[in-house]
């Protein structure tokens, strides 16, 4: 009996060691994105551009000496922060080695605050773009692939001088994003010499914008800039500003560049014009072919961003040798930037490579990745113009 | 030069959306206004009656552009209108079976009704979002516009332009229509004397021998037809989202109150009051008055009184000010 029990124990010991071996390590990563809520319509493609990016990973073998890598799904709503936060906690109880998100910018100011600075915990959000996240106390633990919406501010800025427009009618979509956005055009225009005849909020969700028009009508300008969404007040902003003769053009940014528009306007909208973050070049035709492969839209808005997010905490690790957040977390912007070997889409098993023997990568990515200042987005823009109802792409900027 | 700029401005921005706006205003507080006279109760379900109404007629005219039907300029939603009709009376008839006639039967008082009136809202509102969702529709096909802002530049060779959308033109007309055969039931036909009789003394209209069920069955087929005209001309002219037929309770109370409940001259002055001040109080008349007035007295700001988030908050003041000071109404109405 003792010698049964004996040699089963040794059998167990001997099976979970080798099971130990066979697999090296499991190291999961959180997807923590609005698969519910306002950009549920984004949050599928995020997430497969993020798991891409971890499967791609896995598949090199290259990761930690053979560690596989788990994507572990978890939902913020976009705008709940009690769900948000709930569900953070979870992923860290289940025992994640770093984070992909938040998506919207309120939520991800409440999960780094409540979850991942209490437990030391990495973020890296694809799609968060509010210049107040910027200067909030992080502990170096929070980063993010895309752009502040105060560069936004500057490249709009930039776009409209460049079309020769002096005076602008402003309105935004009253909540962070709107304001934030709308201030930071207002600032940036502003010192490049222009004139902002009227900065008014518009509410999401009415049945009627002409008052709204009237008084952006009676301010008057060159063309009318909409910082709001394409699917809410954002259209019937425009809708109204074309049935009235108000405005004939529109500034567009990002909130409001996507297919839906020019369809539900029609060919009035031809002539306007926006930005929306993303790049161009080797990055972007590498992540459209992976995704491609693989089933899903790469060049969905925030998802090659998602892909660089996930990317990025691997290459942490890899260059750390470790999946603690407190020893990898220094390591992010040095694989992120400059100096080193430029790693695009699909070259990832490459970048470990290097990293193990101790080399440098300047990892580009699927956004052209460059983080500045506190971890964030340098900023790459596609400048939109509305042409015969599509949205095409003009210049990179 | 700069008058006519000026008179074309404020048409276009102020006068034609505002006529627009007071008929559906005044539509919406018809139904109201009549209920309140007869029934003697408020009810909270109209603005959900007319999301109903509304919705049906939206159903039927998708349906009818799916096989083809159409009313060349017009859009096609009028020959629907008849359909969405007939389906709110169903409603309004069934609840009023279901709900209200046990309450008349036990004499309650009217806020229990106005309570009541409040649950039957919820039922229609989840009716209305379970049908057809919460989201924006389309519906609106046909000629956009009689005259479109840049036509009337090209014509005029004015400066400013002046828009007249056909669901504009429509509610206006459609308005008026609607209220002429309204007036003409009211005073002239016997049905229409009986209401009447009903509402002024409901015991000498008993003892008279007017049967109270028939008078009680004719208002709520007349407040459905009302409700999904007017329901439905706010989601050609505006859009159809449930939300905003429920948002739009309170300009529609407001205009019925300020005209003098159950008075329904009242209700349409009341559309029109309500609407007119909405407007012209949340415009910013800058453009205008650049117009008018001499160089060196044109304004820098943009001679706003209210911004425009501020919209409900003018019924409400209205409101206020009429039950504060004439709590009848501007033409005699009940007081409340």
């Amino acid at each position: 009996m003792k010698k049964l029990l004996m040699a089963t124990a040794a059998t167990a010991l001997m099976a979970g060691a080798a099971f130990a071996d066979g697999h090296s390590k499991e190291v999961k990563i959180g997807v923590l994105l609005g698969f519910t809520g306002p950009i549920e319509s984004l949050a599928g493609a995020m997430a497969a551009g993020a798991e891409l990016a971890m499967s791609e990973v896995t598949a090199s073998g290259a990761f930690m000496d053979g560690a596989t890598v788990t994507p572990l799904r978890a939902d913020t709503g976009c705008i709940d922060n009690g769900l948000s936060t709930a569900n953070a906690e979870r992923l860290i109880a289940d025992g994640i080695a770093g984070l992909v998100g938040g998506d919207c910018s309120g939520v991800t100011g409440a999960i780094l605050q409540n979850v991942a600075i209490p437990n030391g915990m990495v973020m890296i959000s694809p799609s968060a773009t509010s210049p107040g996240l910027s200067t909030m106390e992080d502990n170096g633990l929070f980063f993010r692939t895309s752009p502040s919406d105060a560069r936004e501010g500057q490249v709009m800025a930039e776009v409209l001088m460049d079309r020769g427009i002096k005076s602008i009618a402003l309105t935004y979509t009253n909540n962070d994003y709107g304001k934030g956005l709308a201030d930071a055009i207002v600032t940036s225009f502003e010192a490049a010499g222009g004139e902002v005849t009227i900065n008014a909020a518009h509410e999401d969700g009415k049945a009627d914008y002409s008052a709204e028009v009237g008084a952006l009508a009676s301010a008057g300008g060159d063309i009318l800039v909409v910082a709001g969404y394409l699917d809410q007040g954002g259209l019937g902003i425009i809708q109204a500003s074309l049935d009235s003769g108000a405005f004939d053009t529109f500034g567009l940014p990002g909130g409001m560049i996507g297919d839906s528009l020019p369809k539900n306007v029609g060919s009035d909208l031809n002539g306007s014009f926006g930005q929306i973050a993303g790049s161009g070049g080797k990055g972007t035709d590498a992540i459209a072919a992976l995704s491609k492969e693989a089933g899903f839209d790469g060049t969905s808005p925030y998802a090659p961003e998602s892909y660089d997010a996930a990317a990025l905490l691997m290459f942490a690790m890899q260059a750390a040798n470790s999946t603690a957040p407190a020893d990898y977390a220094g390591k992010v912007l040095d694989v992120a930037n400059a100096p080193g070997e430029k790693i695009y889409p699909g070259e990832l098993a490459k970048g470990l490579e290097i990293l193990a023997g101790g080399g440098e990568i300047d990892y580009v990515g699927a956004s052209a990745v460059e983080l500045i200042g506190p971890g964030e987005s340098a900023g790459n823009y596609r400048e939109i113009e509305v042409k015969d109802g599509k949205n095409e792409t003009v210049g990179f900027r | 030069m700069d008058f006519l700029n000026a008179i074309v401005a404020l048409s276009n921005y102020v006068i034609v959306p505002g006529i627009a706006y007071g008929s559906q205003l005044a539509l919406g507080a018809l139904g109201v206004t009549l209920i309140y006279g007869i029934l003697r109760f408020s009810n909270f379900a109209h603005g959900d009656t007319m999301a109903f109404g509304a919705m049906v007629t939206i159903l039927v005219t998708w349906w009818m552009q799916s096989v083809g039907i159409s009313l060349g300029p017009l859009p096609t939603a009028l020959l629907a209108l008849p359909f969405g009709i007939l389906a709110t009376m169903a409603l309004l008839l069934a609840t009023d079976r279901l709900v209200y006639r046990f309450y008349r039967e036990q004499k309650a008082k009217p806020v229990i009704l106005v309570i009541v009136s409040m649950g039957v809202m919820f039922i229609m509102n989840g009716l209305v979002r379970f049908i057809i969702g919460p989201n924006d529709q389309k519906f609106l096909d046909g000629e956009r516009f009689i005259i479109s802002a840049r036509e009337f530049k090209a014509l005029t060779g004015l400066k400013e332009g002046l828009a007249i959308k056909t669901t504009q033109g429509l509610t206006v007309v459609t308005a008026v229509v609607v209220v002429i055969l309204l007036f003409w039931f009211l005073n002239r036909t016997r049905t229409g004397k009986s209401m009447r009789a009903y509402s002024d003394n409901e015991d000498l209209a008993l003892l008279s021998g007017i049967n109270p069920e028939r008078v009680v069955m004719y208002t709520w087929l007349i407040v459905a037809a009302l409700a999904t005209i007017a329901g439905t001309l706010y989601g050609l002219d505006k859009t159809f989202k449930p939300f905003t037929y429920f948002q739009l309770l309170l300009p529609i109370f407001a205009s019925a109150i300020v005209g003098g409940l159950g008075n329904p001259l009242g209700a349409i002055a009341g559309g029109f009051v309500i609407a007119f001040s909405e407007v012209t109080i949340t415009y910013a008349w800058k453009k205008v008055a650049r117009y008018l007035l001499p160089e060196n007295l044109e304004p820098d700001s943009l001679v706003q009184l209210l911004s425009t988030d501020y919209k409900f908050a003018v019924s409400f003041v209205i409101l206020l000010i009429v039950l504060l000071f004439k709590p009848t109404g501007l033409f005699k109405g009940k007081s409340v």
